[in-house]
C-alpha cells in the first residue's frame, strides 16, 4: 500500500496553482483524506500533486447580506469550531462536527470533499439541501455552478480538467427558517448508508428536500411542499423519483427523509 | 466496568491486582516490534499476488529491468511447501506452495517475491511483473463445494473436502418422545482478524553461526522454527526464531506463513537481511481469514423443557489449504465435540465437513469454533424456549449441568472439571434485571418502531487442553509438557524463561506473580525471557487459552525447585534446617534471623567460599516441566446477558446494557482477567454486528480496506460489566483456568438472542451474523407475509 511515484508541488497562490495544473495531468490536493488512501491503493496515479491547501484565495471568507462564501480549503474542523462564520446559525457547524471523526476533520476540507463527490459524503448533500453555489475557476475564467449541477455522477463533477473549485457560496436562510439533516451511519466515522437534508425557508421561498447516499449525486425531490405538508409520503416520493429501484433498496433512505422532515418540522422523531 | 472480586492477597502473588509491568513500555510507544527492526543492507520484500481466485499459471514474466530482484516458484530450489496433515482417517492432504507454481487457488496467493531498498520501490517492481493466468471457475460457496462436477482445487482429490466426520450417541432413542422440535439454519460470516500490528518478519543469515534468524511477529516461535526448518531443509540448530514485541495475535500469529519461508530463503540466497511487513490490504484480501461456518441444527425437547437431543450438520469453509500447525480441520473437529457444551442431553448426532474453496485458508481466531458453536447452540435453545413458551433463562436452568454433577462428563465425553453454571445464569439474570426488562417490554407501545430485547448465552471454554485432546482431534501439533526455567541472578533478581510468548496477555506481570508465590521475589525484580528459541525451553506457544495454566504451572514448578535450593543455602547461612526457612518479601527467614535473597544469590555466585563443601552443585537455576493432573483441559465458563434496542426502520441494533458473569477459577491477576474478557467481548461484538468479508461468485474478496471491513469501535461498545465467580479447577496448580478466548465466544449468541427477543412479537428471527441492517430488515420483511 505504497503510492506509485508522483511529483509534488505546493502552490503559492491561485495563478500559481492554475499554472501547475495546466495540461490536466496534475491533480489538486488539499486535506488528502480521500485522495490519500486512493494513492496508497494505487487507484489514483496522478503524475503530480498540486497542494492547494494554503492558497489565500481558497482560505478566504467573504460575507454579504445574502450569503457567506467559504474558501474551498477551509477544513471541516474550522467550520465545526466556529472559526469561520456560519450563515445558517449553527447548521453547518453541527453537520461538520459529525463528519467522520476528528482526525479526518482536522485535515479534510470543504472543497476537497465536494470535488471528490463521494455520493455518501456529508457536504454534498448538506450543500444541496441549502441550495449553495460552487465557485469554479479555470482557464476560461470564473464561473458559478448551482450545487445540484456540480456533481454529475458518483465521484464525477462538472469541473473541467484544469478547473479548480475555489469556494462555496452558502445563502443565508430567512427568518424562521428551519432545517433537518439526518444521516444513517452504522458506526462513528463511517460514510452514510442513507442521508437526507430538508430546508424549510418560507420567507425566502426556499423549500428543498434532498436525499443522499444513493450511489449517485444527491436527489433533489421535485415536490418539497407536498413532502413538508405531508401530502406526499417519503416512500411515495422516493418511489416516484427512482422507479427503477426496488422498494427494499430504499428503506433506509425513506427513514432518513422521514427523520430529516421531522427535524425540520421541529419534531422529536427526527433525533 | 465493575468487578466483584477484590485484591485478596494484599500482596504481589496470585490474586493480586498488580498493574501490568509491560504497559509502561507499550503505552509510551517504546516497544520494539518487527517493524522497528532495521538491519544494515536490509532489503524490503513485496509480493506479486494472484488477482484471481482460481487459475492455471502459464507464465510469471520478470521485467527486463530489475528482474534479478524478482523470484518466482521455479527459483525456490530446495524449498518445500507447507503441509499440515490431520491424523484422522480420510483426510485429503494439500501442499501450500511458498510461491504458486502451476496453479493459484485464492486471491492474494503469492506468485512472485520482489526485493528493493524500500517497500515502495519493491511494489513498483512488483507492478512490472507480468502474469499470464488461465482463469478457472472458482468455488466460492461452501454449500456447493462438494457438488458433483464442482471444479477441483486439488486435482488429485475426488471432492473439495479436507475431511468429513460423524459422531452419534443415543440419538434415535432420545428423539422418540420429543414434544418440541425446532429446525434452524445458522450461518457465521467469514471474518478477518485485525491485530493492530499485522504479520511481518525480518530474516537474516549469520555466516559465523551458520544460522538463520527469523524475527517474526508470532505467537509460537518454537513451532515456527520447526516448520521453517522443515520447509527449508535445515537442522533446528541452523534456525533461530525471535518474536520481539508482538502487537496482538488472536490466532493470526499462530500460523507459519509462506511469506516467512520465502523471506528466510531469500535472506539465505542473497546473504542480506530481508524484511516483509504485511500491509492491511494483504491481511484483508489474502491473509487473516477465519470463522466461516454453516449449521443445520434440529433441537428436540420434551414438554417439560428437558433437552432431549441435538442433531447437527456443520460445514466449515476451510479455504484452499491446510495451514501449519493447526491443519484445515481444527474448526470442524471442535464443532463436533463441543456443540453440546454444558448441557445435559440424551442423544446427539453431528456430521461435519471441512470443505475446500477458492478462498484464503481459514485460520484459528480467538474462540476458534466455539464462537460459531455457541451461536448455533444458544439460538437453538432460545428457539426451543419460544416453541415451548418458556423463558430463555428457564430452558437453560432446566438443562445446565449442576454443581452436584461436577466433575461432569457430557455426551461427547468432555470432562468439566468444576463450576456452577446455573448460578452464573442466575447472577446474569439478576445483573441484567430481567424482570424489569420484561416489565418495560410489556409497557412498550405495540406500534413502537424501536423495540427492546434481552438475550443470554452461556458457554464453556475448554482451555489448556493437552495431548489426548489434540491427538484425538487429529491436529498435527500435539502439546505435551510445558517447561520453564527459573534462575536467580547474582544481584538477587529472578529470570523466568518460558517458551510461550506474550503478545498482549500481560505475562510479564502474571508469571512474575506466580513466581512470587514460591520465591517471594518482588515482581519488579523479575525478568521474563520469552519469544526466543535460543533462550527458552521448547513450547507449542501461546494459543488455546493455555498460558496461565501451563506456563503458570511450569513457572510455579521451576520456582518451587529453585526455592528448595535457596532454602538450602539460607539454612546454611542462618544455621537452620532448610525446611524451617520461609521465603517472603525478598527475604529468607528462620527463627528470628533472616538473610536477603540477594545475599543468598551473591553468596552462590560470587562468594562460594562461604558455602559448605557439600552444597548442591546444581546452583540457583532450575528447569522443570509441568502438565495438568488430567490433560482434558480446564473449563472456564461465562454467561453473557445483553439488552438491545432494534430500530425497525433501520434494522440497526444498539446495545443498551451488557453484563458478563465469568468464572476463570482462581484469578492470578483479576485486572488482567478483566482485560482479557473485555477485549474478547469487543471482538465478539464485532463478530455479532459488523465484521464480514464478502466474496463474489468469482472468489473476489470485496472488503479490501478497513473502510469496507467494519471493526467495532469505541462508540459501539456499551459499559460492559464483568462479575466474577471463582470456582477453582482441581486440575491446575492454583485452581486457575484458561480464560483468554472466553469474551469472544459469547456475544454473537447473546446479541442475536436479544434481537430475536425484540422481534418475537413480529414473528421475525435472525439466524445469520453479522447482524447488519440489511439482514435485520430482511428478517423483518420475511416475517411480513407470516403475520398477514
Amino acid at each position: 500500500m505504497k503510492p506509485a511515484p508522483f511529483d509534488y508541488s505546493a502552490a503559492g497562490d491561485l495563478s500559481d496553482a492554475r499554472r501547475l495544473l495546466a495540461g490536466g495531468a496534475a491533480k489538486p490536493v488539499s486535506g488528502s483524506q480521500s485522495l490519500g488512501p486512493m494513492l496508497n491503493l494505487r487507484l489514483a496515479r496522478p503524475g503530480r500533486l498540486v497542494d492547494v491547501s494554503a492558497l489565500p484565495e481558497l482560505r478566504a471568507v467573504a460575507e454579504t447580506a445574502g450569503a457567506v462564501t467559504l474558501g474551498a480549503a477551509i477544513t471541516h474542523a474550522e467550520i465545526e469550531d466556529g472559526e469561520v462564520p456560519d450563515p445558517t446559525g449553527g447548521w453547518l457547524r453541527e453537520a461538520a462536527g459529525n463528519i467522520a471523526y476528528r482526525a479526518v476533520r482536522n485535515r479534510g476540507t470543504l472543497g476537497g470533499s465536494l470535488a471528490h463527490a463521494d455520493p455518501a459524503a456529508d457536504w454534498l448533500i448538506v450543500m444541496t439541501g441549502l441550495g449553495a453555489t460552487a465557485i469554479v475557476e479555470g482557464p476560461q475564467g470564473r464561473r458559478r455552478v448551482a450545487i445540484e449541477d456540480f456533481a454529475v455522477g458518483p465521484f464525477v463533477t462538472a469541473l473541467g480538467a484544469e478547473e479548480l473549485l475555489v469556494a462555496v457560496e452558502v445563502p443565508r436562510p430567512g427568518a424562521g427558517a428551519s432545517w433537518g439533516y439526518w444521516k444513517f451511519a452504522r458506526q462513528v466515522g463511517e460514510f452514510a448508508k442513507a442521508s437526507a437534508a430538508v430546508l424549510l425557508d418560507r420567507q425566502k421561498g426556499r423549500l428543498r428536500c434532498a436525499v443522499g447516499a444513493l450511489g449517485r449525486p444527491p436527489l433533489l425531490l421535485g415536490d418539497p411542499e407536498g413532502l413538508i405538508e405531508g401530502q406526499v409520503s417519503p416512500a411515495a416520493a422516493l418511489r416516484a423519483a427512482l422507479p427503477e429501484r426496488p422498494a427494499e433498496a430504499l428503506v433506509l433512505h425513506v427513514t432518513a427523509l422521514t427523520r430529516a422532515l421531522a427535524q425540520a418540522r421541529g419534531g422529536e422523531e427526527g433525533r | 466496568m465493575g468487578s466483584e472480586v477484590g485484591d485478596r492477597s494484599g500482596g504481589k502473588g496470585v490474586g493480586a491486582r498488580l498493574q501490568r509491568r509491560e504497559d509502561e513500555r507499550y503505552l509510551r510507544g517504546r516497544g520494539r516490534f518487527v517493524g522497528d527492526i532495521r538491519l544494515p543492507g536490509m532489503l524490503e520484500l513485496a509480493f506479486v499476488r494472484s488477482p484471481v481466485a482460481h487459475a492455471r499459471v502459464r507464465r510469471v514474466a520478470k521485467p527486463a529491468e530489475g528482474g534479478e530482484r524478482v523470484f518466482a516458484a521455479a527459483d525456490l530450489t530446495g524449498v518445500s511447501g507447507i503441509r499440515a496433515d490431520s491424523g484422522l482417517p480420510g483426510f485429503r492432504s494439500s501442499v501450500q506452495p511458498i510461491l504458486a507454481g502451476d496453479k493459484v487457488r485464492h486471491v492474494g496467493e503469492p506468485l512472485a517475491a520482489c526485493l528493493a531498498e524500500t517497500r515502495a520501490l519493491a511494489e513498483d517492481l512488483a507492478e512490472r511483473v507480468e502474469l499470464d493466468l488461465e482463469e478457472l471457475p472458482a468455488v466460492h460457496d461452501m454449500l456447493r463445494a462438494r457438488d458433483p462436477g464442482a471444479p477441483l482445487l486439488h486435482e488429485h482429490w475426488d471432492e473439495n473436502a479436507f475431511l468429513e466426520s460423524a459422531v452419534e450417541v443415543g440419538f434415535e432413542a432420545a428423539v422418540a418422545g420429543a414434544a418440541a422440535v425446532v429446525r434452524r439454519t445458522f450461518r457465521t460470516a467469514r471474518q478477518c482478524m485485525a491485530p493492530i500490528e499485522g504479520r511481518g518478519c525480518v530474516a537474516v543469515w549469520d555466516r559465523q553461526l551458520e544460522q538463520l534468524t527469523l524475527h517474526s511477529a508470532t505467537q509460537m516461535p518454537h513451532i515456527v522454527r520447526t516448520g521453517l526448518a522443515g520447509c527449508l531443509g535445515l537442522d533446528h540448530g541452523q534456525v533461530r526464531v525471535v518474536a520481539p514485541d508482538v502487537g496482538g495475535g488472536f490466532g493470526y500469529k499462530g500460523v507459519l506463513l509462506g511469506e516467512e519461508v520465502c523471506a528466510a530463503w531469500l535472506a539465505m540466497k542473497l546473504d542480506r537481511p530481508v524484511r516483509w511487513l504485511e500491509d492491511r490490504r494483504e491481511a484483508l484480501t489474502g491473509g487473516a481469514n477465519c470463522r466461516e461456518h454453516h449449521y443445520e441444527v434440529v433441537g428436540y425437547a420434551a414438554a417439560d423443557g428437558e433437552l432431549l437431543a441435538v442433531d447437527c450438520r456443520a460445514i466449515v469453509d476451510s479455504g484452499a489449504y491446510s495451514i501449519y500447525p493447526f491443519s484445515a480441520c481444527l474448526e470442524a473437529a471442535q464443532v463436533a465435540s463441543i456443540l453440546p457444551g454444558p448441557y445435559r442431553m440424551r442423544g446427539y448426532r453431528c456430521r461435519t465437513w471441512s470443505v475446500c474453496t477458492n478462498k484464503p485458508p481459514i485460520l484459528p481466531f480467538r474462540g476458534v469454533a466455539r464462537t460459531g458453536v455457541c451461536f448455533a447452540m444458544e439460538l437453538t435453545m432460545d428457539a426451543l424456549a419460544r416453541e415451548l413458551k418458556i423463558g430463555p433463562e428457564e430452558i437453560r436452568r432446566l438443562n445446565l449441568a449442576t454443581p452436584e454433577e461436577m466433575p461432569f462428563t457430557n455426551i461427547t465425553n468432555k470432562y468439566f472439571d468444576s463450576g456452577d453454571y446455573p448460578e452464573a445464569l442466575r447472577r446474569a439474570v439478576e445483573a441484567i434485571d430481567l424482570p424489569g426488562l420484561r416489565a418495560r417490554q410489556r409497557a412498550q407501545d405495540p406500534a413502537a418502531r424501536r423495540r427492546l430485547g434481552v438475550g443470554f448465552s452461556i458457554f464453556c471454554e475448554q482451555g489448556a487442553h493437552g495431548t489426548s485432546v489434540y491427538h484425538g482431534w487429529g491436529i498435527p501439533m500435539v502439546p505435551g509438557f510445558e517447561q520453564a526455567t527459573a534462575r536467580l541472578t547474582p544481584d538477587g533478581g529472578l529470570e523466568l524463561r518460558v517458551g510461550v510468548q506474550s503478545h498482549g496477555q500481560g505475562m510479564e506481570t502474571t508469571l512474575a506473580q506466580v513466581a512470587y508465590e514460591e520465591l517471594g521475589v518482588d515482581p519488579a525484580k523479575v525478568k521474563l525471557v520469552h519469544g526466543d528459541t535460543a533462550l527458552t525451553p521448547y513450547s507449542t506457544g501461546t494459543w488455546g487459552s493455555r498460558c496461565a495454566v501451563m506456563a503458570g504451572g511450569a513457572v510455579a514448578a521451576a520456582s518451587a525447585a529453585l526455592a528448595g535450593r535457596v532454602r538450602a543455602i539460607a539454612g546454611h547461612l542462618l544455621q537452620a534446617r532448610p525446611d524451617e526457612v520461609v521465603l517472603a518479601d525478598g527475604v529468607a527467614r528462620a527463627g528470628g534471623a533472616e538473610v536477603s535473597i540477594e545475599e543468598i544469590a551473591r553468596t552462590w555466585y560470587l562468594k562460594p567460599q562461604l558455602l559448605p563443601p557439600d552444597a548442591d552443585p546444581r546452583g540457583l537455576e532450575a528447569t522443570e516441566g509441568y502438565k495438568t493432573a488430567r490433560d482434558t483441559g480446564t473449563f472456564s465458563y461465562a454467561c453473557h446477558a445483553v439488552t438491545v434496542e432494534v430500530d425497525l426502520d433501520l434494522g440497526q441494533v444498539r446495545l443498551l446494557d451488557y453484563a458478563i458473569v465469568e468464572d476463570a477459577g482462581t484469578m492470578i491477576n483479576p485486572m488482567v482477567v478483566d482485560g482479557q474478557v473485555l477485549g474478547g467481548t469487543v471482538q465478539g461484538i464485532g463478530t455479532a454486528l459488523f465484521e464480514e468479508m464478502p466474496f463474489d461468485a468469482a472468489g473476489q474478496p470485496l472488503a479490501s480496506t478497513l473502510a469496507d471491513y467494519h471493526l467495532p469501535v469505541a462508540s459501539d461498545i456499551p459499559a460492559i460489566r464483568i462479575l466474577h465467580m471463582e470456582t477453582p479447577s482441581p486440575l491446575s496448580r492454583f485452581g486457575q483456568k484458561g480464560i483468554g478466548e472466553s469474551g469472544a465466544i459469547g456475544p454473537p449468541a447473546a446479541i442475536a438472542n436479544a434481537v430475536n427477543d425484540a422481534l418475537a412479537t413480529l414473528g421475525a428471527e435472525v439466524a445469520e451474523i453479522p447482524l447488519t441492517p440489511e439482514r435485520v430488515l430482511r428478517a423483518l420483511a420475511a416475517a411480513e407475509p407470516r403475520r398477514a
